[in-house]
């Protein structure tokens, strides 16, 4: 079945575009959408007019991980300049009702904390105002008072019976739990010579588009109806969710994507639980209100993947043949099991073995909550979790039984004549020949050459170690697979879901022009460019003939829940069913056609914008001319054709059933198959990878404009590569978000992306239209286990944790490290256990005597005197002070609200200072014991040692500074303290500071 | 002396890819919101506002630059231009921008026109760069389709093209 | 993710600058070419009353050189001096940090001193400072004052510049002797984890650390190698106190010191 010509694509002796007939389609013609976004007329979210008089949103969001909601004040904000209103979680919650959650369980789920927030950056309140400015202007206004709960961000302490828990709904935080067995896995593992185990957690990442959600809703009360526009990307089974959260029918509301969206990777998916919130935040302004997320929001609180936790193990042979997989994943979707959650974990279910024959399978699948911004869509969508584990096993049972990696891969392949195979959980490849690609990527990509490269750079004593992966890639969804977390009686209970509903229309206007229109929204994949490219080809047009819409109103145009642009659909999918849909009306055409020919419908071709007869070139007609026949004279045509005026075309495979009571489901509806390898040297000294080559080989069968293949490949693979080396939505323990800038948040750039090495082979799809099987997501689940792979080879390691920060690789590379010299510590003041508490200690030296010190210790007036920025001093109690503070580092100033509590004193010797601070930045809480010593001569010496933790905006965006930032405001208090009982100079700044650097870290 | 009072909008006139140009600022108004909603022109885009992405880079006196860090009152008597006035006329492309079309070294567009601005202005003074000093500018922007590599390629495709006019000038 | 308000001064003499500064004080903030100073205030980490802008005083924006150093005045942004015709002849050290500050499309816009004044701890620039021994000319309405590097750095983003005084211009010698410069980032442009300078003194060498203490630091090492070479950088290393946060532990930053230091020190000693 395999197309024997494999081609390298966009090379520059092939012009783009040069070629001026068709077929169009297997053609690299230039971009439709190409000349408006170069030349700055793009039609983006943000890019749009709006309606007069609109309003715009700003959130206020949380700075702690979990903590009960006490009181909030909006009363300061409502007065503000420009607000018009402001709406808490109770205000949301009276306009809609909850989400709908991913699993059955009596947990609620609102797109703003009611009462209780769960993650850092989760929405608490919403201003609306005439302008952004003036709407961040009255957030800075609203006080709430949290009461902090624990918080839990480890998936696998999250199940610990002692962990903190989430949602009284669920079992702890337990979403779901459930154990699927195929074939017969304990006889399979009882009879293996081996039982091989990898442990991996797989860390939570994003995709993150360079524009950001965006959207417009108005609310209309006289007919109690919805109108938005937002950078949505499906899929449209979230409209459901949307009407039934806003309490309207689905006809009341209207959803509408805008011409051009700034790159989605499936992240915009999460932007549905905004369009509730504003949604309603618009219907409480009886106005229109706009809201374009910032970087800051999209970073904390937007959406990303899951992380995960994997244990699997494989029963295999002698000769490394793989028998049976037992999995146990435990799936982290952050604070809210939003829809389609636990989409991420399912998505995969079918594709559990990979690219391999593996009849026998145990699977436990369980999906956690902890204190983390809930997850959903993002490109590779399960498939980097899932692939991670299982071919880093396949490493694993290589070194471990001494074979070569890549023998065991293809060992184990599904064999090329077992097509269309059905794996063990019920998926259906449906073409490939995985040992011919293999044998194509080897040679093509010079696997020899670089293992040469390999043993002569290990020859100099360098890191070098080359990684191997092969992935089945799965596309198109199907709709059904999620409920493969319900139980078979679940399921029965709540009728089937299955299938993948595409939509096509075709429509020719008067004088025979074509209009095309999908229910898909691109995000920058040039959808438009190849529909008209598929079109013009059963027309016989040029691709410039055609027209094509690719904008979502749900009031008037053809959807369905699967419609939008996720799951790789568009060139398998949607782009075969406008396919369809054209041919419809091309065959009636060829009627009409015939009867003016005087010839058999049969005998009708469409070619050169002309319709025609086959035997007989010259008996021809325009195509415009037949084409608009329909609308001038719709008398003359033939009977029975009925108009040719616009086709819709629904198309559903019929191979996307729903889990059978066995629990096997054909998740996905086609499968191409990516075999990589990569070269990789690490830095002896740095530590930092650098790919020195990466083959990526790909199938995805029939290949509908090859540049646009090769720029998925590109984009996923540079994705992927951050993934792999440098991004991470990282987690303090204490639930405090930690990358909340794109300076910390690292995308790789130009510098960091080496170009990979494609190769193409083509297995055309039986079961999609165009033979065509998505293409989209491959190397975002292939690329990071494959770099992982051969890092682990240059450094002969056994376990690695993407990403692959340089630092992890200390131990391994540098060894265990120089102790510091005698008298020094070392890092244990600083460090103990991995927590994110800032710890110091410091001296200074006054020349009043301890009683005195003691005095001032206990006196509002002092600490007024010495608290950095200190406003005012309550006294609450004789050890208890309130105070606000502004404290400032270098231009970064911010009030916060102090509480102060003495404890444990023993006069005049020893107090613990122990205290809480809240503010617009984000809140901060320590502790510190201050020991007084008498010194000769009359004076004291104030010795202090402080634990602080730091939270919110300020750990978000300047985590690299805070440790710094915080002894130099405790430096000032005590510096003020000491000048305050006559120590040091009184003198000038420098002194004084020169003083300061003095009691801090010793000498500079 | 001018101290423009916060609460209040103030007169900000510059020159606009080549044409007068005026608009009203509070102190506080970013040159991205200003340009984009007060003037009009939305081709400039706004990725990050902390000056990491480039998607909003503009040229300000000859020099690439923020937009997103920059106030709108700052530009008063500057000259600006933006991926506005990079197509020589109505319905055509310049250089750059054809050879990124040709190299398709854009997929959604977002980014794109920062980076087009970085270039152009980058182009006009180091008319044949070597492929480091292309990665060396481009590195300031981050593109999340297109994995970098078509980018490169019009580049230095786009340099080569206007050596070749240069050169051809200079002989005529 | 918009500034909070201020008033915005745009100073046509230094005068109105400074009466400014002396008038608003410690809620006023110079801004020149804002690459540091706007992003904060977008985050609303920073909300000064009032800007002060800087960048139409023509007087400083020159580089001159004054006896044996270098005067970079106040207006004068990072791109410029990285094309300044002398720079690679009379700081070599800068020629080779310089590029490593930001992007093209920031050094266009940030200037020298201001990336000073910001005094982050991993900035190239202050670094410089410290490595060089320049000095920080201050000015406030009555006076002027000179401040050598090391007393003007104090601490993370803290400095001894008074809430009154402006830079008027960073100071930095010319030196002849060999130096060298290395920086690790986590990509391209970061800010560093560890960045590296040396520069050959009389009777050994002068290495400064960026990126592991809450400011530049430097350290002048007489002539030393093998284990005697390694000691001290180990000395120095752990006097770092360095931290761990994201992007690096303390751990990974002084290997870096004491490998990257043994490189450099041997570099300028051959």
């Amino acid at each position: 079945m395999a197309e024997a010509a494999s081609h390298a694509l966009a090379s520059k002796d092939k012009v783009p575009g040069s070629a001026s007939v068709g077929p169009w389609v297997g053609q690299s013609i230039p971009r439709v959408e190409d000349s408006s976004l170069l030349t700055g007329r793009g039609r983006f979210m943000d890019d749009i007019g709006v309606h007069p008089g609109t309003l715009h949103a700003a959130i206020l969001r949380s700075p702690h991980a979990h903590a009960d909601i006490i009181s909030i004040d909006t009363a300061a904000a409502k007065r503000a300049q420009g607000v018009v209103a402001v709406l808490d979680g109770a205000d949301i919650k009276a306009l809609t009702s909850s989400l709908v959650v991913g699993v059955k369980a009596p947990v609620e789920c609102w797109p703003i904390a009611v009462g209780r927030v769960r993650y850092v950056g989760e929405a608490v309140a919403v201003v609306v105002a005439t302008d952004r400015y003036l709407a961040e202007d009255a957030i800075d206004l609203i006080e709430v008072q949290y009461q902090p709960r624990p918080a839990v961000v480890d998936p696998l302490m999250a199940i610990k019976p002692d962990a903190p828990v989430l949602h009284d709904g669920f079992n702890g935080n337990v979403a779901s739990d459930r154990v699927f067995r195929y074939g017969d896995p304990e006889q399979a593992f009882a009879s293996a010579a081996h039982r091989i185990s990898i442990d991996i957690t797989y860390p939570r990442n994003s995709c993150t588009p360079i524009e950001t959600y965006g959207l417009v809703a108005d609310y209309d009360p006289g007919e109690d109806a919805y109108d938005v526009l937002a950078n949505f990307q499906g899929p449209f089974s979230i409209h459901a969710v949307l009407s039934r959260a806003l309490k309207v029918p689905g006809n009341r509301l209207r959803l509408r994507t805008p011409p051009d969206s700034g790159g989605s990777f499936g992240v915009k998916q999460g932007i549905f639980p905004y369009i509730v919130l504003i949604a309603a935040a618009a219907r409480a302004a009886g106005r229109p209100v706009k809201w374009i997320e910032d970087r800051l929001e999209h970073l904390t609180a937007s959406v990303s993947a899951t992380n995960r936790a994997t244990t699997l193990s494989a029963a295999v042979t002698e000769d490394g043949r793989i028998l049976a997989l037992d999995w146990d994943q435990v799936e982290d979707c952050g604070a809210h099991l939003r829809a389609p959650e636990p989409a991420t974990l399912y998505r995969m279910h079918g594709n559990l073995s990979g690219a391999y024959d593996i009849r026998h399978m145990a699977v436990r699948n369980r999906v956690v909550v902890t204190n983390k911004t809930p997850t959903g869509l993002n490109r590779g969508f399960g498939g980097p979790q899932v692939y991670f584990a299982l071919e880093r096993l396949v490493q694993r049972i290589a070194i471990e039984l001494n074979l070569d990696p890549l023998d065991v891969i293809t060992r184990n392949l599904v064999p090329a004549d077992a097509f269309p195979y059905r794996t063990a959980s019920g998926a259906l490849l449906d073409s490939g020949n995985y040992q011919e690609a293999i044998r194509r990527g080897v040679v093509e990509g010079k696997l020899a050459e670089l293992k040469a490269r390999r043993d002569a750079a290990r020859t100099e004593g360098r890191l070098y170690g080359i990684g191997y992966t092969a992935v089945v890639e799965p596309s198109v969804s199907n709709m059904g697979y999620i409920t493969t977390v319900l139980t078979p009686a679940e399921r029965r209970k709540a009728g089937p879901k299955n299938g993948a509903q595409a939509t096509a229309t075709v429509a020719i206007d008067p004088v025979g022009s074509v209009s095309v229109h999908v229910a898909s929204v691109p995000q920058g994949q040039g959808h438009r460019t190849v529909l008209s490219q598929v079109v013009a080809d059963v027309f016989g047009l040029t691709p410039g003939d055609v027209r094509v819409n690719t904008e979502i109103d749900t009031a008037k145009d053809a959807w369905s829940i699967a419609s939008g642009n996720y799951a790789s659909r568009f060139a398998p999918a949607v782009a075969g069913t406008a396919k369809l849909a054209a041919e419809r009306i091309a065959g009636r055409l060829a009627r009409v056609a015939a009867s003016q020919l005087n010839t058999e419908a049969d005998d009708i071709i469409f070619a050169g914008g002309q319709v025609r007869s086959k035997r007989n070139p010259d008996n021809k007609v325009s195509f415009s001319r037949v084409a608009g026949l329909s609308h001038w004279s719709p008398g003359a045509l033939p009977d029975g054709v009925g108009q040719t005026i616009r086709e819709t075309v629904f198309w559903t495979p019929p191979e996307l059933t729903p889990p059978d009571d066995d629990d096997h489901i054909n998740s996905s509806l086609c499968h191409g198959f990516i075999f990589d390898f990569c070269g990789v040297e690490v830095d002896r000294t740095t530590l930092q990878t650098r790919i020195d080559r990466y083959v990526t080989m790909h199938d995805c069968g029939t290949i509908l404009h090859p540049a646009m293949v090769d720029g998925q490949i590109r984009g996923g693979f540079a994705q992927a590569v951050g993934a792999a080396l440098y991004e991470e939505y990282a987690y303090g323990a204490d639930g405090s978000f930690l990358t909340g800038t794109l300076a910390d948040y690292l995308l790789p750039t130009v510098i960091e992306t080496p170009e990979p090495f494609i190769i193409h082979m083509q297995t055309p799809s039986p079961v999609t239209p165009l033979g065509s099987k998505g293409v989209g997501e491959g190397n975002c689940m292939s690329t990071p286990v494959c770099i992982a792979n051969a890092v682990t080879d240059a450094l002969g390691l056994r376990d690695i944790t993407l990403p692959l920060v340089p630092a992890k690789l200390a131990d391994a590379v540098h060894g265990a490290e120089r102790v510091a010299p005698a008298g020094r510590a070392g890092d244990d003041i600083q460090k103990q256990g991995g927590d994110r508490k800032l710890r110091g200690e410091g001296e200074a030296k006054v020349g009043a005597p301890a009683e005195q010190v003691w005095a001032m210790l206990l006196d509002p007036e002092t600490l007024k005197a010495v608290i950095p920025g200190c406003h005012s001093v309550q006294k609450v109690s004789d050890t208890h002070f309130r105070a606000d503070v502004t404290i400032g580092i270098g231009p970064v100033k911010g009030l916060y609200r102090a509480n102060v509590k003495l404890s444990d004193l023993d006069p005049p010797h020893a107090v613990t200072l122990g205290g809480t601070a809240e503010g617009a930045l984000g809140f901060g809480g320590g502790e510190g014991r201050i020991t007084l010593t008498p010194t000769e001569g009359g004076g004291t010496s104030i010795h202090y040692v402080y634990e602080a933790a730091i939270g919110g905006k300020v750990a978000s965006i300047g985590g690299r500074l805070l440790d710094g930032a915080t002894r130099v405001i405790i430096g000032q208090f005590f510096a003020a303290l000491a000048r305050q009982a006559g120590g040091g100079s009184a003198g000038s700044g420098p002194s004084l500071f020169a003083k300061l650097r003095g009691l801090f870290g010793g000498q500079r | 002396m001018s101290r423009l009072q916060a609460k209040h909008r103030h007169d900000v006139r510059f020159t606009l890819n080549g044409k007068p140009c005026a608009g009203e600022a509070e102190p506080r108004l970013l040159l991205t919101d200003f340009l984009r909603h007060r003037i009009g022109v939305t081709g400039t885009h706004v990725g990050c506002e902390h000056g990491v992405c480039g998607a909003c880079t503009i040229d300000i006196d000859g020099q690439p630059a923020r937009a997103c860090l920059t106030l709108a009152v700052q530009i008063d008597g500057c000259e600006l231009r933006t991926v506005e006035s990079l197509a020589p006329a109505a319905g055509r492309l310049g250089v750059l921008q054809a050879a990124f079309k040709r190299n398709h070294a854009l997929q959604c567009g977002f980014c794109t026109a920062g980076i087009l601005m970085s270039l152009d202005t980058f182009l006009r003074e180091h008319p044949q760069p070597d492929e480091e000093k292309i990665r060396d500018v481009l590195s300031g922007h981050l593109c999340r389709c297109t994995g970098y590599a078509p980018i490169v390629r019009a580049a230095l495709e786009a340099a080569a093209e206007l050596a070749d006019q240069n050169r051809e000038k200079t002989d005529a | 993710m918009k500034p909070a308000a201020f008033d915005y001064v745009r100073a046509e003499h230094l005068d109105e600058a400074l009466d400014a500064l002396k008038k608003d004080g410690g809620d006023a903030r110079i801004i020149a070419g804002g690459q540091s100073l706007m992003a904060m205030l977008n985050m609303r980490l920073a909300r000064p009353k009032t800007l002060i802008d800087i960048m139409r005083l023509k007087d400083l924006a020159r580089i001159e050189r004054k006896g044996s150093s270098i005067m970079i005045g106040a207006g004068v942004r990072q791109a410029a001096l990285l094309a300044w015709p002398d720079l690679r002849a009379s700081l070599p050290l800068v020629a080779l940090a310089l590029p490593w500050t930001g992007h093209v499309q920031t050094r266009s816009r940030g200037t020298v001193c201001g990336s000073i004044a910001h005094a982050d701890p991993s900035a190239e620039l202050p670094l410089m400072l410290q490595a060089l021994g320049g000095e920080v000319h201050l000015r406030n309405a009555k006076k002027r004052r000179r401040v050598a590097a090391k007393e003007f750095f104090a601490g993370m983003m803290a400095t001894t510049r008074a809430d009154d005084e402006l830079i008027e211009a960073v100071s930095l010698p010319v030196i002849e002797k060999r130096c060298a410069f290395r920086e690790v980032a986590r990509r391209h442009g970061d800010f560093a984890i560890v960045a590296c300078a040396a520069v050959a003194t009389d009777n050994g060498v002068r290495l400064a650390v960026g990126g592991v203490a809450d400011m530049p630091a430097i350290r002048d090492l007489p002539r030393l190698e093998g284990s005697a070479l390694d000691d001290a950088l180990n000395a120095f290393a752990y006097e770092l106190d360095a931290r761990d946060d994201v992007h690096a532990t303390a751990r990974y930053r002084r290997d870096l010191v004491r490998m990257i230091g043994r490189d450099l020190v041997r570099e300028v000693l051959q």
